[in-house]
């Protein structure tokens, strides 16, 4: 196995059982449903896709929160099983809403305490939390220590949240919508507090998100997510120049741009809506809405992923 | 953001002092409670000791004038009792040639000061200690035996006021344990703990306290009786609370800061007990005042149906219940005999006024300068 992977993902499925009743089963839903990604050392990734097509399931399965249904994630050469306790110190989870992730009776002082205690960090605790809200430009600390989270801002409590991801000095973090609750304002100073991080820490980022303007940022690979399968990854550059699954081609369009000419023309977005999780599309979960769609085979067959160009990978029996 | 941080706690007792009943209400149990813990040494007699000879005593009036109305030092006049003129009762009468001054630190009855020293120094008297002497002193009169209904309420109290603290705690320690583990889990431990709590709470209480009163052998000592009851009310009335706790446990345990916990390995107990257990703070301080006094009065009830406090042995509840069996003419003749329920009363308002203050104070987002 290649040295530099840090995180490796193998067909990972997680589903949940829809329950009716006491005895009931109504169903399954596929959240996940057969991921397979290489994340190396030091590298930025996004995850970007719609609402519930399975992000955020993603997210909590890598951080360990849902037991995946099947497949592996390997981490540094070592599956995730059984006690996960070895993996907790060096994974670091940025959150969406920064308010509701930090417990509301708790000031700075012991949200940040709680991780190196669970956690039993050997050293200096009150000099580690000097560092780390120094690091993510909570100054000066003596005004922030003993505060309590409604007592900051909607961006100080997102330095809070990522300040209690980086304290155990973590290889890995997964963001996930870490900016999507911020006013605009914010959004571009937590976006480059979390590219600082990443390279002055050499880190691994797993960034989710629905918006596709921010992930230029700091990320090097994009992977698209469709009804919780990726169907595509490329590059960043790559992806934006040319795009090659009709999704992505569609999802690209639809970024706004300030013309003027769209107050008159309307773009072209896909059909329908998004598919249901529970029975998803035979064959391509896209095909009932794109624009491509090859009759007798997009909606017999699961296409495989090809590799048109070198690490560009896209699941779409247009490029077989 | 010059201001000097403050710890959660001194924001807390600040809000708590700026909320006045609340401060009275918290300075009224504290004397309360600093009453009913020197009892003994305050009592002016034993709580047991009867004087027959002054059965139905009103209360002692305190003169600070003598006869020919010059100020003096504090004292009593001597007690004689006649046949009231239709026969049916005594009535008593100030002698006023005999003068008791009131005294501190008189030698009385011998008890043990906090169940430990022995001593017989009272903090005032007459220091007679002839139970037969005209010279008493009975602040609140006495009883149908002649017991000091003064020194029986202060030492009454302290079986009062620690029951309920004692039973609440007891009985909201298994709320959270089992509401915890409910609502955290889930699944079938959830359905075992809610069917057991059904079970317990379709037991028919006042049968099932008659039945254990049949049961318990009458001469049970006091401190048996005590505990026993404690237990009682505490495994009978954790249900309610750990039902409440199962339902917030259920939300929070959704809520982002418990999925935190959890990603950063926090174990199970941890993410109970320090990330959501303080959330219910606020519901567990006003489910704790409401309680006490509702144990307060269980108590009382308990007492009455003769398993719980026994004669001599006393609390507020018993000394009210002493009176029950002939009611119209305790009130007509013997009115003092309700001072207890005076402090039942007081008691409770206060445990109510100070949880509706400890609950302001401790709500995270209430605004600091309010």
């Amino acid at each position: 196995m290649d040295d530099k992977v840090l995180l490796s993902v193998r067909n990972l499925q997680t589903h949940f059982e829809l329950r009716r009743g006491v005895f009931g089963r109504a169903g399954v839903v596929r959240a996940v449903d057969g991921v397979s990604f290489d994340l190396r050392h030091g590298e930025a990734i996004a995850v970007v896709g719609e609402s519930g097509c399975g992000k955020s399931t993603l997210a909590r399965t890598i951080l360990g929160l849902y037991r995946p249904t099947k497949g592996t994630v390997l981490f540094a050469g070592r599956p995730l099983d059984g006690d996960l306790r070895w993996y907790r110190a060096q994974i670091g989870y940025v959150q969406q809403d920064p308010y509701g992730a930090l417990p509301p009776f708790m000031d700075v002082h012991r949200i940040l305490t709680e991780p190196l205690v669970i956690n039993n960090f050997k050293g200096d605790r009150e000099q580690r939390i000097r560092e780390v809200l120094e690091e993510v430009k909570l100054t000066p600390v003596e005004d922030f220590v003993h505060k309590f989270p409604h007592q900051l801002s909607g961006g100080q409590q997102q330095r809070l949240v990522i300040a209690r991801a980086m304290i155990l000095k973590p290889k890995f973090i997964v963001a996930d919508e870490p900016v999507s609750m911020l006013d605009a304002s914010v959004r571009v100073e937590i976006l480059e507090l979390l590219r600082g991080l990443q390279s002055s820490h050499n880190l691994s980022v797993i960034y989710i998100t629905h918006d596709l303007s921010t992930v230029r940022y700091f990320t090097e690979r994009i992977f698209v997510m469709y009804a919780g399968k990726i169907i595509e990854k490329a590059p960043v550059t790559e992806l934006l120049k040319n795009p090659l699954h009709p999704y992505t081609q569609a999802l690209l369009a639809a970024i706004p741009d300030p013309d003027p000419q769209n107050a008159v023309t309307m773009k072209k977005i896909p059909p329908g809506e998004p598919p249901s999780l529970v029975n998803p599309p035979s064959g391509c979960r896209f095909h009932p809405r794109c624009p491509a769609f090859i009759a007798g085979l997009c909606d017999q067959e699961t296409p495989p992923e090809f590799e048109p160009s070198a690490g560009h990978c896209v699941e779409c029996w247009l490029y077989r | 953001m010059t201001e000097k941080p403050v710890s959660q706690g001194q924001l807390i007792w600040r809000r708590f002092r700026r909320h006045k009943l609340g401060a009275l209400g918290g300075m009224i149990i504290a004397l309360l409670m600093l009453l009913t813990l020197f009892a003994h040494f305050i009592a002016p007699y034993d709580y047991a000791t009867q004087r027959r000879r002054f059965a139905f005593a009103p209360p002692t009036k305190i003169h600070f004038f003598d006869k020919d109305g010059r100020l003096s030092w504090p004292f009593v006049y001597g007690l004689s009792r006649a046949r009231d003129p239709r026969g049916v009762r005594w009535v008593y009468r100030e002698n006023t040639d005999q003068v008791y001054p009131i005294k501190f630190f008189v030698k009385g009855d011998p008890y043990k000061l906090f169940w430990l020293i022995p001593t017989d120094i009272h903090l005032f008297g007459t220091g007679e200690r002839d139970p037969n002497s005209p010279g008493q002193i009975f602040l609140f009169g006495t009883d149908d035996v002649g017991r000091d209904l003064f020194s029986r309420t202060l030492i009454g109290g302290w079986v009062s006021l620690s029951i309920g603290p004692l039973a609440l705690a007891i009985s909201l320690t298994l709320a959270i344990v089992f509401g915890g583990i409910s609502g955290y889990f889930g699944g079938g431990w959830d359905n075992f703990i809610q069917r057991m709590i059904e079970v317990l709470n379709s037991f028919p209480g006042l049968p099932l306290l008659l039945a254990l009163a049949a049961i318990l052998p009458p001469g049970l000592p006091p401190a048996i009786s005590f505990l026993l009851i404690i237990m009682i009310l505490s495994i009978l009335g954790w249900g309610g609370t750990a039902r409440t706790l199962r339902g917030l446990f259920l939300v929070l345990r959704e809520q982002e800061f418990a999925l935190a916990a959890k990603a950063m390995g926090a174990s199970n107990a941890r993410i109970i007990f320090k990330h959501l257990l303080p959330n219910t703070l606020s519901y567990l301080i006003v489910s704790a005042t409401l309680g006490i006094p509702g144990l307060i009065l269980a108590e009382a009830s308990l007492s009455f149906l003769g398993f719980g406090i026994r004669d001599p042995m006393t609390s507020w509840g018993q000394l009210l219940n002493q009176f029950t069996d002939s009611t119209i003419t305790n009130l007509t003749y013997h009115p003092w005999l309700m001072i207890p329920g005076f402090f039942i009363i007081v008691a409770v308002l206060a445990f109510n006024f100070m949880g509706d203050a400890l609950r302001d104070a401790t709500d995270p987002f209430s605004v600091q300068g309010r």
